[in-house]
């Protein structure tokens, strides 16, 4: 058999197993793969991820029937007769196609993933002066939240509502929220992964990420960077809540965390904590 | 038994042989739990007395150490234990000598007990929601409770404070007592807010990083 024809035949085989399997992936594996479609965000990447993955399908397809068919069909079963092969000669087309091929397909997904970022933020910290900013509903300004981080727990600070700060998160739907995402202590990541956010949490830097919620639903918080013994304790649930529920249960906390809101420091995007006397 | 075949074999008996080994250390890290200590139970409920102190008994492996120790309500004994044994479902009462000085908050918020029955702790007697976060010496935490109780630390101008464990009643010392009920059984943590560790990068070294002094274990049975 020749070469042409042992190339034809791999083609046929990987595209006989790639449209399948490329189908299988886009319409049932990516529709079900996290974070779910809860927020725009979460959404986004959901797109994201099935078109990556629709991409990417067909070439591992290729690759790996490539790989297999040479295992199987190039393999030299009598051994005594290995003798070093005729020199390679290279086949420039073959090559030139490869390497356009590839590049095309790299800097393709380079673009997509850049342009895609740039839409909204795509849920992760930016830092400070954010550049991807999405535009909020008509006649709704962004609900700014501080999300502090400390050695081993999540604690959460409203400015918008005298500087409240809580033990839970709780999210109005259907709100634009800006996370300033901070740390007390250590670096520590904001991982709330069905809202599609990921945000590190750095001491003395504010990183910003944005949401735009949607209905109301339940979701998971966990840092994601190794930041100590408890670190994997270092996890809480967060809810996306009605409108009005939400105002129910910042008044709720307002009132609850009453004693402590007179000893806050000013609402501040970082801090630098005193006390260090023991630590120095 | 070809050299293939035996390199091979050599090679699948040492990569089994490692993994055995992670395997078992992992399994005993896993399984080590220290030395516990079970609440006394009452009519009222369970109770459960506590000490901190600025520094460990002389002859602990870490005698410079700030820690937490189990002790009796007379302060006669002393055990260097941090998980605690709590029933489920009860009314667990709780008090604590704390012996250590005035350390500060680094999150001004942990200033306000949460979690605690009536909302309120008593401060030496005295019914408290909240105390200065810069008065705070340590903070005992239950977090998967939402228990949090800010301990305030004995002032600098203090004439008796205690240098190691254990310590007396003559020891300049305030008194915490909270209540809080527990939920059903499993095995829950504790930790201290306040970076205490003395002689630590920001006080967060040490035994703030070591079960058994700051932080611990809650066993409901």
């Amino acid at each position: 058999m020749t070469g042409r024809e042992h190339f034809r035949r791999v083609l046929w085989i990987s595209i006989a197993l790639a449209v399948p399997a490329t189908l299988l992936v886009v319409l049932l594996l990516a529709p079900n793969m996290p974070p779910g479609d809860h927020t725009v965000q979460a959404g986004h990447q959901m797109d994201d991820t099935t078109i990556l993955l629709g991409l990417s399908t067909p070439i591992a397809i290729i690759v790996l029937t490539w790989f297999i068919y040479s295992i199987i069909v190039f393999r030299e079963r009598d051994h005594s007769s290995v003798l070093e092969g005729p020199a390679d000669r290279g086949a420039a087309n073959y090559q030139i196609a490869w390497i356009a091929t590839t590049a095309t397909i790299v800097l393709f997904l380079a673009v997509f993933g850049s342009v895609s970022m740039l839409q909204d933020g795509s849920g992760g910290g930016q830092g400070p002066s954010p550049i991807a900013k999405p535009d909020p509903p008509a006649g709704q300004a962004p609900l700014q939240i501080q999300v502090i981080a400390q050695q081993w727990q999540f604690t959460y600070r409203f400015p918008s509502y005298r500087g409240v700060e809580t033990q839970h998160l709780e999210l109005p739907a259907n709100r634009l929220i800006e996370f300033h995402v901070t740390s007390l202590d250590v670096i520590h990541s904001w991982w709330a992964q069905q809202l599609g956010v990921k945000a590190d949490a750095n001491p003395g830097f504010d990183n910003v990420a944005y949401v735009q919620t949607k209905s109301p639903f339940k979701f998971d918080i966990r840092c994601v960077e190794l930041c100590g013994v408890w670190h994997g304790y270092m996890f809480d649930t967060g809810t996306v809540v009605s409108d009005s529920d939400f105002t129910s249960w910042i008044a709720q906390e307002e009132q609850t965390y009453a004693p402590i809101l007179k000893s806050l420091p000013p609402y501040s995007t970082t801090y630098f904590p005193d006390p260090q006397r023991r630590g120095g | 038994m070809t050299s293939v075949t035996k390199r091979l074999a050599g090679v699948i008996t040492t990569a089994a042989v490692v993994v055995i080994l992670i395997a078992l250390y992992i399994g005993l890290y896993l399984t080590n739990a220290s030395a516990s200590v079970s609440a006394t139970q009452g009519s009222g409920g369970a109770q459960l007395t506590l000490a901190t102190v600025a520094a460990a008994a002389l002859n602990d492996s870490h005698p410079t150490w700030v820690s937490y120790y189990a002790v009796s309500p007379d302060l006669k004994t002393w055990k260097h234990a941090t998980t605690y044994d709590l029933p489920a479902h009860t009314l667990v009462h709780v008090t604590i000598y704390q012996f250590d000085s005035q350390t500060g908050l680094r999150n001004e918020f942990l200033g306000q007990a949460t979690g605690v029955t009536g909302g309120k702790f008593l401060l030496n007697g005295k019914s408290t929601s909240a105390i200065d976060p810069t008065t705070a010496s340590h903070v005992f935490a239950i977090q998967a409770f939402n228990l949090s109780v800010p301990l305030y630390g004995i002032p600098s101008s203090a004439k008796n404070p205690c240098s190691n464990a254990p310590c007396s009643m003559s020891n300049d010392h305030e008194t915490i007592q909270f209540s809080f009920t527990t939920p059903g059984p499993g095995l829950y943590r504790w930790q201290c807010y306040v970076p205490c560790a003395a002689g630590f990068i920001e006080g967060f070294g040490g035994p703030m990083q070591t079960v058994g002094y700051m932080d611990g274990f809650i066993k409901v049975v």
